[in-house]
């Protein structure tokens, strides 16, 4: 199935060089894959996974093994970052 | 000891500049800065007072811990009533001003009355005078630190300037010290032209002034609170890499981000203005918008922005002034220039911000402004020959052309100058009008996230995410993460967050430490720095007192329970698109639960029994 991955700040630097002003890539995954699955399939480092989002609700770290993605979900991930 | 225990009492219709030393049983009660500065304002002014009158102070006040050791130990506040809101406004900025002060030896300059003439304040160590500032009104907050330093010879003067903003009376004019950090909400800036106050202009080398209590330990503990900033992936890596200005996608993603005039809840432009965008390289020129990242005095975290426009860029082309190295977007001010008229135009952006810091107005406000005045433009209430150009949402010829004339005080830009509510009223739309207490929100939607909208409501400086910043939770999971929609528990999270926030600004530090210090780290500073008694709990209870003390004056002020709403679009209108689509903010909800929680009756107003408590 096809999801889409988005990467911000530095990790945006993971993604081609063509897909990192709009943040974005489609990927095929397997069904049943969990965003864990998509994370290390991707080499992500897990620490700079702070912020988690499918279809922008939050995903707890403790549910990124669990949480199963689906088709055309888009999974968006952030390194520590703050604001305000 | 920490303070210096001076205050500096400016008498601006005299003339006169007397010394007198600070209260140190109100420092034992409020530590410093908003908190100390608020007890000394509610003290002596009555609540009614008519902001622009000569009855109404200004303090300048810095908090303990600034010019200290302690990181981001260089914050300085105004307290003032503030005249787009009509409540007290306190507004804190960073920079060098405030420590510079500190060196000075003074804890608080309090200015009452209002000069004849233009006037501007140096302070050289203890020595105070009033200067003849007739050369420098009508001049840019740059052009006057530039002529102050070359005037006394001194290019270390620290100067706290109005531009053109605040002498003309935008209300929502700013304070701007060392060239782009500024005292920006509520209208600071103006207050301070309506008392013909120019600038404060000082140079301290008195840095034994305010010996600490136990300089050991002040050092162990800033040490350990440094590294704790340092190791944190938000303080350490986050913050200095991207700035506040990150949040753009990720609320964006959220589904919080208010969109022209908060029509919406996700600008499809936000990638063009983003954090990540200023690090990309402009086709024009090849080079990134971002130059580097700065810091302010005694800080570690280095979140400012830096930014160097695009010389070819319409704006700036034949303006060699605004070619170099400046003050760059901040998250807020990205937003209000760009999400919340429409324009996704990040060199456009870059400009009407640097316009802000050398005029000294609000970005968040005028900017929120110009979307209210591009959607009664949109309802053609606003016409082409009123405003004097086309006002569509997503110009950015419109926008910064307001920009200019709020600057200057011409044409449209008067109207804009007033601020979202009384534009609004003005057009008979006063629900078009987002703000609260006349203040303009920044950039959450409290549709998006409902414990933001409570704390906009409750705020006591009006509309503002510094007051008590929910989007931790809500958002970032700090401390803990919370359901962004969920309405349990928020009001109690949010008196904690608008608590600790008070001792944060009331001790010299920025919030922004918050990200990774809790109240263990701040604790053992203040600790070490004050003399007295400083436990985690009492100073959890002098937070609270500070904001019931802005509470009781706001209420003498004539401000009611009616005034802790949102605006009509945010209760009914549901949110359009993405993660929050079908939303709006459950306030009705979450309020009562606040008042109850603060210890307040069903109609806000503090107990007899909180009063007792607080001391207040």
């Amino acid at each position: 199935m096809r999801i889409a991955l988005k990467l911000f700040a530095s990790l945006t630097e993971r993604l081609p060089p063509e897909a990192r002003a709009r943040h974005r890539v489609e990927l095929e995954v397997e069904e049943g894959a969990t965003v864990l699955d998509v994370i290390r399939r991707e080499g992500i480092p897990e620490a700079q996974c702070f912020l988690v989002l499918v279809d922008g609700a939050w995903v707890a770290p403790q549910d990124r093994a669990t949480r199963v993605l689906s088709e055309d979900q888009a999974l968006a991930i952030w390194p520590p970052v703050a604001g305000g | 000891m920490a303070w210096t225990r001076n205050v500096l009492r400016v008498n601006l219709s005299a003339g006169t500049c007397t010394p007198e030393p600070l209260n140190m049983t109100w420092a034992q009660d409020y530590l410093g800065q908003r908190g100390l500065a608020t007890k000394y304002f509610v003290s002596e002014v009555d609540p009614k007072v008519d902001p622009f009158a000569p009855e109404n102070e200004l303090i300048f006040v810095t908090g303990p811990l600034t010019g200290t050791m302690a990181s981001t130990g260089g914050r300085y506040s105004v307290v003032t009533k503030g005249p787009l809101t009509g409540a007290i406004a306190c507004s804190n900025s960073g920079g060098y001003f405030g420590a510079e002060l500190k060196f000075a030896g003074w804890d608080m300059l309090i200015f009452e009355g209002a000069s004849p003439k233009p006037v501007y304040l140096l302070l050289i160590d203890g020595k105070a005078e009033l200067v003849d500032a007739g050369s420098l009104w009508g001049k840019t907050v740059w052009e006057t630190e530039e002529e102050i330093k070359k005037v006394h010879q001194d290019p270390q003067i620290r100067v706290a300037a109005i531009g053109r903003a605040g002498e003309i009376g935008v209300l929502y004019a700013g304070i701007v010290n060392d060239l782009h950090r500024a005292a920006g909400r509520s209208g600071v800036g103006a207050v301070m032209g309506s008392k013909n106050l120019k600038a404060v202009a000082v140079r301290g080398t008195r840095t034994d002034s305010y010996p600490l209590a136990n300089p050991k330990a002040f050092l162990a503990a800033t040490e350990a609170a440094k590294k704790v900033l340092a190791a944190n992936g938000v303080t350490g890596q986050g913050l200095p890499t991207y700035g506040t200005q990150v949040l753009m996608n990720v609320i964006n993603e959220l589904g919080a981000l208010p969109t022209r005039n908060h029509r919406d809840i996700q600008f499809e432009g936000a990638g063009d203005i983003s954090g990540e965008a200023m690090h990309r390289k402009r086709p024009t020129d090849g080079k990134a918008n971002l130059v580097t990242n700065g810091a302010c005095f005694g800080c570690t975290i280095a979140c400012g922005r830096i930014s160097r426009m695009d010389p070819g860029h319409f704006t700036v082309k034949d303006k060699p002034q605004y070619q170099g190295a400046s003050g760059g977007v901040e998250y807020e001010a990205a937003w209000a220039l760009g999400a919340a008229n429409g324009v996704n135009d990040l060199e456009a952006l870059t400009y009407a911000n640097f316009l802000c810091n050398e005029h000294g107005f609000d970005p968040i406000s005028f900017g929120a402004t110009v979307g209210a005045a591009m959607e009664l433009y949109d309802l053609g209430i606003l016409t082409k020959d009123e405003v004097g150009f086309e006002l569509p949402f997503g110009s950015t010829e419109a926008m910064v052309k307001l920009a200019e004339l709020t600057a200057r005080g011409e044409g449209f830009g008067k109207e804009i100058g007033m601020g979202s509510r009384r534009l609004c009223a003005k057009y008979g739309r006063p629900d078009l009008s987002m703000t609260v207490k006349g203040q303009e929100f920044p950039a959450y939607d409290g549709r998006g996230l409902q414990g933001m909208g409570l704390a906009y409501a409750t705020s006591n400086r009006g509309a503002c995410h510094l007051r008590g910043y929910m989007v931790s939770p809500e958002v970032l999971g700090i401390p803990v993460k919370m359901d962004p929609q969920a309405t349990e528990g928020k009001a109690a999270m949010l008196k904690a967050f608008q608590d600790l926030t008070a001792v944060v600004d009331s001790a010299g530090i920025c919030l922004f430490t918050t990200f990774a210090w809790g109240l263990a780290d701040i604790q053992p500073q203040i600790q070490a720095a004050c003399e007295g008694d400083w436990s985690p709990e009492r100073l959890l209870l002098v937070g609270e007192r500070i904001w019931n003390m802005e509470r009781e004056f706001n209420l003498a002020a004539g401000l009611t329970k009616k005034d802790d709403c949102l605006p009509p679009r945010l209760m009914k209108e549901e949110a359009k698109t993405g993660p929050q689509k079908g939303a709006v903010s459950k306030l009705d909800v979450m309020l009562p639960e606040y008042y109850e929680v603060r210890g307040w009756t069903a109609e806000g107003v503090p107990t007899a029994g909180t009063r007792a408590r607080l001391g207040v």
